[in-house]
């Protein structure tokens, strides 16, 4: 699962749609992989504005990367800035969770993902 | 032949040999590249976007979204729901582009508000209304799953899904499930009549900001 769909995803289970600590998901004991995709940086500028900037620090410090700028960069700045947009391309779309868990910070439920597949299968009383 | 819906709930029809004969026949992989194409059609994209695949089985609408020219607006990133661990299985081996996620649609669609450009759906979500149970109603599925979709868009973004409801009353109450969760909707039918007939459920978030710019 890349990181993108990461700032995308939240918890499932009924009682954490109302709770912000639902958002981001925690990786826990993962792996993560590397593909290599095609730069696509109008699909970037799209995204940008929907990109949940502090998720992202999040997420991107609890993998071990190095620390992201705390604010998300502007579309002019992208432009002018290659090795920005290059980082940004490897950190959102070529990289992937393969294996470990996602954990929601309000219920601790744990989304095992596994060959890159994340479960959202949740047992009926939970949904 | 009978409706695969009426015999065996998603996850336990759509076992490895179905999901192997399904992805290999070159019959079903040309309705649905047709089928995909259409509904890419009618979301009329401009720009690479972000997709849901909601039902996206072993990826072969998938492959065509991650194929999209840029001259034609492409090529998209999506992320795939499905609930048969065997199609996803087969998706994984022919080395999709794209997310996939286990997930049973009729249990919601978990995604933060306005994520999504747009979703797009091929022959799955008829599948909501046959898991009647003593905990689960039909109805409850299908307001849990376009509530959820309806969220997870973006103002002014778009959802299609192809669908084959069984009769009359599934169609309005498929289609009264997402007026009912806010989306404007049409339902709209190639080759009316025939046995080549295809149903697409056109929905719509209406309050775009940013209508002009995304398409
Ligand atoms: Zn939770």
């Amino acid at each position: 699962m890349k990181l993108l769909t990461l700032n995308f995803l939240t918890c499932a289970v009924k009682a954490c749609k109302s709770s912000s600590a639902s958002f981001p998901l925690h990786p826990k004991e993962c792996e993560l992989v590397s593909d290599t995709i095609a730069p696509n940086p109008k699909l970037i500028y799209n995204i940008l504005p929907r990109v949940d900037w502090n998720a992202l620090v999040v997420t991107a410090s609890e993998l071990g990367f190095p620390s992201l700028p705390p604010a998300a960069p502007t579309q002019e700045e992208l432009e002018k800035d290659e090795n920005m947009m290059s980082e940004l391309h490897t950190l959102l779309l070529e990289t992937s969770v393969s294996e470990g868990m996602l954990v929601c910070g309000n219920c601790g439920h744990e989304y095992r993902v596994k060959e890159g597949i994340a479960n959202f299968l949740l047992p009926n009383h939970l949904v | 032949m009978s409706r695969p819906e009426d015999t065996l709930p998603p996850d336990l029809h759509y076992n490895d040999t179905e999901a192997r004969k399904y992805t290999t026949s070159s019959r079903i992989q040309n309705i649905q590249a047709s089928m995909t194409n259409r509904a890419l059609e009618l979301l009329a994209l401009s720009c690479p976007s972000v997709i849901l695949d909601v039902g996206c089985g072993s990826g072969l609408s998938g492959e065509i979204l991650s194929s999209i020219d840029p001259s034609e607006g492409g090529p998209h990133v999506w992320v795939g729901m499905d609930i048969s661990a065997s199609m996803l299985d087969v998706a994984l081996q022919r080395d999709v582009e794209g997310d996939l996620m286990l997930a049973d649609i009729g249990q919601g669609v978990p995604f933060r508000a306005g994520s999504f450009d747009a979703a797009i759906s091929i022959s799955a979500i008829q599948w909501l209304c046959n898991a009647e149970s003593s905990e689960v109603s039909s109805a409850g599925r299908l307001s849990r799953f376009f509530n959820g979709l309806y969220a997870s868009l973006k103002r002014g973004g778009r959802a299609v899904c192809q669908f084959y409801p069984k009769n009359e009353q599934q169609r309005t109450m498929i289609s009264g499930a997402a007026i009912k969760a806010g989306f404007g909707a049409g339902i709209l039918e190639d080759d009316p009549g025939t046995k080549n007939s295809k149903l697409y459920l056109v929905l719509t978030v209406g309050g775009s900001a940013d209508e002009g710019t995304g398409g």
